[in-house]
């Protein structure tokens, strides 16, 4: 089967390009996990209530979503994508069978995951990340029991604050993380509050909400740890703890780039968001013309900046695939560029805010747990590489550090962090582990069954 | 422990979790459900350590339990149907071999 | 300029083999190596210490493999005991299933070559029918008929096995040098001097141990390596609880037990992108062999570029325009670290390499093939 337009991810990046892809008229098929769409950051936006608690910006999703089942594309949810070939062809996986997609263009709108956040317990159960909290408040209108703190610093820190708030479930303490440091670099931006002024209005009420409902918030924290014996009971940090049953922790959101990894694109690395990202053009075109990005994937930009780039992005793939020319690209482009530039404003701030602390990017103590898959600790790593490992995949092959079936997504960052500060080189150099494919486990029986078109059993050599 | 908010209007979904019945609301993904479980443990590292969901995104793989027979699923990417029997992964994975 | 007792370029399982080797016997030596993103064939490497299928028509290949293979339980202790690392050498012989009864009589008539050629060493095998294999193998195929066995056989963790030794090498005073690509080398007899990493070194003796590397390398130390690149796609399973007895040809099963498939060949150049064509070939036959494979999820799987001399033989060479300088190379680095570490690093330390490695020189490619 042969398209225009793959789309991968149904967040609102994917949903919007895939709505203009269809007014455009592009041969568009949508491929998402999910059983619905809505990625992270609406996730299970179809089944919300009016009335949810999780708020109005939440709510603010049903609209793409709605635009998506009225448009025409080929919808495949519950569809892995386990293998993209550069040449476009996106090999799938759905209730344990496999087939092949060809697209002339493909989308990448896989979003972003939570920054690990490694802390000495931090793999005790109860021990979750913000975003798993507001998950299971979304997908299943679930609230935790009996006392739970908030640990770490980002926006989504407090609204998820606010969230299990209105849930009913309110938080028993805040500790943010954030050095007054942050506080000071992020001044110097000061000049980005105004045109960034709805957003940080918004951000001011919900700390305000939270204050008002009684929620201690404890600025400046250091050396946070779980303790616990099968489970965490307590949370505890330089002068101070608490008895906890849930500890939810969080440090930002750093670009998904497992699949422009393993599809070895030029990436870039931002020394203010301390994340790679893949290098894009101004429409989302990475170094391989076919595909490109939107969305958190690119770069951490927010939910709105999202739904922008993947409308950019749409409107490229358009002009690239014939269907319009490139003056009417640029006249649609404008207005969203405009609207993009807005929804930036208040980036440069929020970034240097929420700058993650030394301590997030290179664990203090040789004990903690970096690789959760294979429970290889930050002591393991930083012996490999005196030893010589120069970078995470030599790493990998010392300690079986990146080797578990996330294959580097948790573990990947702190590595790198931590290889750079024992050879004394930026991070910049030090590099990414290599995803390969299958991006998620597929069975043996699955392969073995696949239909590849084109394929013929003893071309090229293949095997003895 | 997980528990339904109380303004909830959602219909529920029967699973068993370790042979425990539960009703678990619509939308739930199976670790939702061993997290209203009130389980302290849904897997085991290969080296003993207990493991519960920690993303509820599909990154971690922290999540994996057996359903519905089929061992080291991403239970958080699974969503609860009636029936469903969701147990823990305690090691290793067994392997179904045809007699003869 | 540092000087050195001996270089060896390249920090693969054959070069780190060779390293740690010849610190082992007091050599000082620096281990020159390039950054994290190489090509690196050890880090693909499947695991298997096999003997069974080589050197059929090349007695000494059958010989320097059955040597290494004897070695390798000394290596693995001795490693264990100095490093910590334990390279989970496991050895209860290993088979190669055969599909057919043609393929059968294939495999007994090239099990009885090796015996023939094998002289006074020996060459002892079994062929199993189906009844006894299945006894062995639970849950084996249906259309599996057969297969042979040898007591030699045996696997290992190849990354365990590189760790040990990097770490053995250093440990013994070695000098490892990383994100060090050879920019510019001199040579003289007994006198090599090399520019890497933005420094230079000196050493008596060189050994190229570079993999696809030595290829250009080669020549500016009077040696040649006409080694080529041979792709090969590994496909790693979840873990089982249920162990397999013993390593085969295409399928064996690590100390975690994770399954590993392999064994696919593909000629596509310096190209390390995996093609799902050759996973499912991979699958398929693995399927053949164990149908209960199908449930098993894959979590993890990758493509490598193997080191291939054009008669698929090791070449180990010593210049003769340049005495001093030497060159290793093969597709098995696994299975020959044994016979590296513990026979070859001991002539490069002599400064000379034992004359029954004469026939695995380069100067065997020279001569035409007989018509």
């Amino acid at each position: 089967m042969t398209v225009e337009l793959a789309i991968i991810g149904t967040g609102p990046a994917g949903m919007a390009a895939t709505v203009l892809a269809g007014e455009l008229g592009l041969d568009t098929v949508l491929v998402d996990e999910q059983s619905s769409p809505g990625g992270q950051i609406y996730r299970a936006i179809e089944r919300a209530a009016p009335d949810t608690p999780l708020g109005p910006d939440y709510l603010a999703g049903r609209a793409l979503a709605a635009a998506l089942r009225a448009s025409r594309v080929d919808y495949r949810p519950n569809t892995t994508l386990w293998h993209l070939d550069a040449d476009g062809t996106l090999f799938l996986e759905n209730a344990g069978r496999t087939e092949t997609v060809t697209a002339r263009r493909v989308l990448l709108a896989t979003g972003a995951i939570e920054r690990p956040a490694p802390i000495p317990g931090w793999t005790l159960p109860g021990v979750m990340t913000a975003g798993a909290a507001q998950i299971l408040l979304k997908t299943a209108d679930l609230v935790p029991e009996g006392r739970v703190v908030l640990a770490g610093q980002g926006p989504l820190l407090y609204l998820v604050a606010t969230q299990l708030l209105r849930a009913g479930a309110p938080p028993g303490a805040i500790l943010e993380t954030a050095p007054l440091d942050n506080y000071l670099d992020a001044a110097r931006y000061l000049g980005s509050l105004w045109p960034g002024r709805q957003l940080l209005t918004r951000g001011l009420g919900l700390v305000a909400a939270i204050k008002r409902a009684g929620v201690p918030i404890r600025r400046g924290v250091r050396g946070i740890r779980a303790v616990g014996r099968r489970r965490v009971d307590r949370v505890v940090w330089e002068g101070g703890e608490l008895a906890v049953n849930y500890l939810f922790l969080h440090e930002g959101v750093i670009p998904n780039i497992q699949i422009s990894l393993a599809l070895q694109l030029r990436h870039e690395w931002d020394e203010i968001q301390l994340c790679w990202r893949p290098a894009l053009d101004a429409w989302g075109q990475t170094s391989l013309p076919n595909i490109a990005v939107a969305g958190d994937g690119g770069g951490i930009a927010g939910a709105e900046a999202a739904v922008l780039t993947g409308r950019l992005a749409a409107l490229d793939a358009a002009l690239w695939l014939g269907h319009i020319g490139e003056a009417e690209r640029d006249r649609r482009a404008r207005p969203i560029r405009a609207a993009l530039d807005r929804e930036r404003a208040l980036r440069p701030f929020l970034d240097r805010l929420y700058r993650p602390t030394r301590s997030v990017m290179v664990p203090a103590e040789d004990d903690i747990i970096v690789c959760r898959c294979e429970e290889v600790s930050v002591g393991r790593i930083r012996r490999a590489a005196r030893l010589g490992a120069t970078g995470p995949n030599q790493l990998k092959a010392f300690t079986r550090c990146g080797m578990g079936p996330c294959q580097g997504r948790i573990c990947g960052p702190v590595v790198a962090a931590i290889i750079a500060d024992v050879h004394g080189k930026p991070i910049a150099e030090i590099g990414t582990y290599r995803p390969r494919a299958p991006f998620k486990p597929i069975t043996v029986g699955a392969l073995a069954d696949l239909e590849i078109p084109g394929f013929a059993a003893a071309e090229g050599g293949a095997t003895r | 422990m997980f528990r339904p908010r109380s303004e909830t209007r959602r219909p529920t979904v029967s699973v068993t979790v370790e042979g425990r019945p539960i009703a678990v609301p619509v939308g739930a993904s199976a670790a939702a459900a061993v997290l209203a479980a009130g389980f302290d443990s849904i897997r085991e590292t290969a080296g003993g350590s207990e493991r519960m969901p920690y993303c509820m995104m599909g990154v971690c793989f922290d999540c994996l339990a057996e359903i519905d027979d089929v061992p080291n699923r991403q239970s958080c990417m699974v969503e609860v149907r009636d029936g469903m029997r969701i147990c823990r992964q305690i090691g290793a994975r067994r392997i179904h071999r045809a007699a003869g | 300029m540092e000087h050195y007792d001996a270089i060896v370029i390249g920090g693969g399982l054959v070069g780190s083999a060779i390293a740690y080797g010849l610190a082992r016997a007091g050599q000082k030596a620096a281990l020159l190596d390039e950054g994290d993103v190489a090509f690196r064939a050890s880090r693909g490497n499947f695991g298997l210490v096999w003997v069974q299928s080589k050197g059929d028509g090349a007695p000494h290949y059958q010989r320097w493999t059955r040597q290494s293979a004897d070695e390798w339980p000394a290596l693995a202790e001795e490693l264990l005991t100095k490093t910590g690392i334990a390279v989970g050498h496991h050895r209860p012989g290993g088979l190669h299933l055969c599909l057919d009864e043609a393929e059968l009589a294939t495999r007994h008539a090239m099990m009885e070559r090796m015996r023939t050629q094998s002289g006074n060493f020996g060459f002892d095998y079994r062929m199993l029918d189906r009844s006894e294999l299945a006894e062995l193998l639970p849950g084996l195929g249906p259309t599996v008929v057969g297969a042979s066995w040898t007591p030699y056989d045996g696997h290992a963790n190849p990354l365990n096995l590189l760790h040990a030794l990097h770490k053995g090498f250093v440990e013994k005073g070695g000098r490892y040098i990383p994100n060090s690509t050879v920019t510019e080398a001199s040579a003289a007899s007994g006198d090599f001097r090399i520019r890497a990493g933005g420094g230079e070194i000196g050493a008596a003796k060189i050994v190229l141990a570079a993999g696809l590397g030595n290829a250009a390398l080669a020549p500016h130390f009077g040696l040649s390596a006409p080694v080529k690149p041979l792709k090969g796609q590994i496909l790693v399973t979840e873990r089982a609880r249920e162990m397999l007895p013993l390593p085969l040809t295409t399928i064996r099963q690590t100390a975690e037990g994770t399954i590993m498939l392999g064994d696919s060949q593909e000629d596509a150049g310096f190209d390390t992108s995996q093609r799902p064509a050759v996973m499912q070939t991979i699958a398929r036959r693995a399927v053949l062999a164990f149908p209960w494979l199908r449930d098993l999820q894959i979590v993890r799987a990758w493509a490598a570029l193997r080191v291939m001399p054009p008669d698929g033989l090791p070449i180990y060479d010593q210049s003769e325009r340049f005495p001093g300088a030497f060159t290793a190379n093969c597709h098995s680095g696994v299975t020959l670290a044994g016979a590296h570490a513990n026979l070859f690093a001991p002539m490069v330390a002599a400064g000379m390499l034992d004359p029954a490695l004469e026939p695995f020189s380069a100067r065997r490619l020279d001569v035409p093939a007989a018509v």
